[in-house]
């Protein structure tokens, strides 16, 4: 598939006309979910901040918004991990390296990193929920002298569906980070945790009066892991979490993702929990 | 003697117990016997006689379900240090709803449900202690299974 036809202009900056990048890789990472590493056809790369998502386009299918899960400071390659859920993922991971999609992108608000200077930082994090939030661990990382303590608490289904695991073992073996994983169940033996992400923020050691944390999960599970910072004492504006509506233009035009005044596209995913609490929980908004 | 007052000492450090009256903490003591599982062992099977129930000092136990053709049961939960495990001899038919296994090397202090019933019987006021402790735990047991039960449902999807 060969999608030069579009925006043969690469000065071209309309954010609602797609750019072709090719898929340079394709990796299979647990069951119905893969991550592509794509490269710009024209060769500019396409700069992004931790927690930013791009409008992903299958040419003749559709078009889908997908967070960045690379590293920000690699701008040669892009990375995008996805589930297959839907029509438009579905034929996506059909696509093989070598083939091009359209990218439209980068849009919304990132994850703030400066503002959590001095303190710990506690990810909060289940499922492909750790995909929107890698770039973000990553930025940390490479500050990493510009925090406190570093701890990321990861929940799945089971032992086989941990995105990323061979990534967490490496984390978890460096001195200057705690990561906490758990799962639903497992097999008789099991040495790792079995419960629910909410215990995790219970038992991970960080200081609640200096901690910013952010929270990447469904909107259903980010009030419990809300709730559990609470309890531990983190206050609502040093909590961040994502929101996840049906984004289509990417830009605030077209309000699908709209919620009360603010559209997620452009105002969000990432929000300040103290800014949306009064919103949060209403419900059918 | 000296037993039944290291006992003690354990049960008032136990978060459980630790902010319950001396005196009546003093009543379940005569109850309690300290506990040691070695990694893999039962601390107790489903369907057998909820006779105890136990005060995980140190270690983890795995809370397990065991599953036909399955040589392995499933773990559902891990209950750790400063929690308790075992509600099912408050409530008849006393009889274990899962297994119990020590996940590593588990230090519990063990009570006697039945000791503890027959006191209970005489004594309200520490039926009353005990099921106020115990509630809050089997409410949030409650609470985080249904959370698991939508994590399960809503992560991942649309």
């Amino acid at each position: 598939m060969d999608g030069v036809f579009l925006n043969p202009d690469p000065a071209a900056v309309d954010p609602m006309v797609p750019r072709p990048f090719r898929i340079e890789r394709r990796l299979r990472e647990v069951d119905g979910c893969f991550t592509l590493h794509l490269k710009a056809v024209d060769g500019r790369p396409l700069p992004y901040k931790p927690g930013q998502f791009n409008m992903l386009y299958v040419f003749g299918v559709g078009e889908v918004a997908i967070s960045i899960s690379g590293d920000c400071r690699d701008l040669n390659t892009l990375v995008h991990t996805v589930r297959e859920v839907g029509t438009v993922t579905r034929a996506m991971a059909k696509l093989k390296p070598g083939d091009c999609i359209g990218v439209r992108g980068p849009f919304g608000n990132p994850w703030p990193v400066e503002e959590a200077y001095g303190n710990d930082i506690l990810f909060v994090t289940g499922t492909i929920g750790l995909a929107p939030l890698r770039p973000l661990v990553y930025e940390v990382l490479n500050r990493r002298d510009r925090f406190g303590k570093v701890v990321l608490c990861y929940g799945s289904r089971g032992t086989h569906d941990i995105l990323y695991e061979p990534l967490l073992h490496q984390w978890r073996g460096r001195f200057d980070m705690q990561v906490h994983v758990t799962v639903h169940s497992a097999h008789a033996g099991y040495r790792g945790r079995v419960g629910s992400v909410a215990n995790l923020v219970k038992i991970a050691r960080f200081d609640p009066e200096q901690t910013t944390a952010y929270v990447c999960r469904s909107e259903t599970m980010t009030r419990p892991a809300v709730q559990a910072l609470h309890d531990r004492g983190v206050t609502s504006d040093r909590i961040y979490v994502t929101l996840e509506r049906n984004m289509k233009c990417g830009v605030g035009f077209c309000g699908h993702c709209q919620m009360g005044g603010s559209f997620m596209c452009k105002d969000g995913p990432v929000y300040r929990y103290a800014d949306i609490e009064r919103i949060f929980t209403v419900r059918e908004l | 003697m000296v037993q039944i007052e290291g006992l003690g000492r354990l049960l008032a450090e136990h978060p459980f117990f630790r902010d319950m009256p001396d005196d009546v903490r003093e009543i379940v003591v005569g109850c309690c016997a300290n506990a040691h599982y070695r990694p893999g062992e039962f601390l107790f099977k489903e369907g057998g006689p909820a006779d105890h129930f136990y005060l995980i000092r140190q270690g983890e136990v795995a809370v397990e379900v065991h599953a036909p053709g399955r040589s392995e049961g499933v773990v559902v939960e891990n209950i750790g240090e400063g929690e308790i495990i075992g509600w099912s001899w408050l409530v008849p038919p006393y009889r274990w709803t899962f297994d119990a296994r020590a996940a590593d090397q588990v230090r519990a202090i063990t009570i006697d449900a039945a000791c503890l019933r027959r006191k209970i019987e005489g004594n309200h006021e520490l039926g009353y202690e005990l099921y106020k402790r115990f509630i809050p735990v089997m409410g949030r047991r409650i609470s985080e299974s249904r959370l698991r039960i939508v994590e399960l449902t809503t992560e991942p999807g649309e």
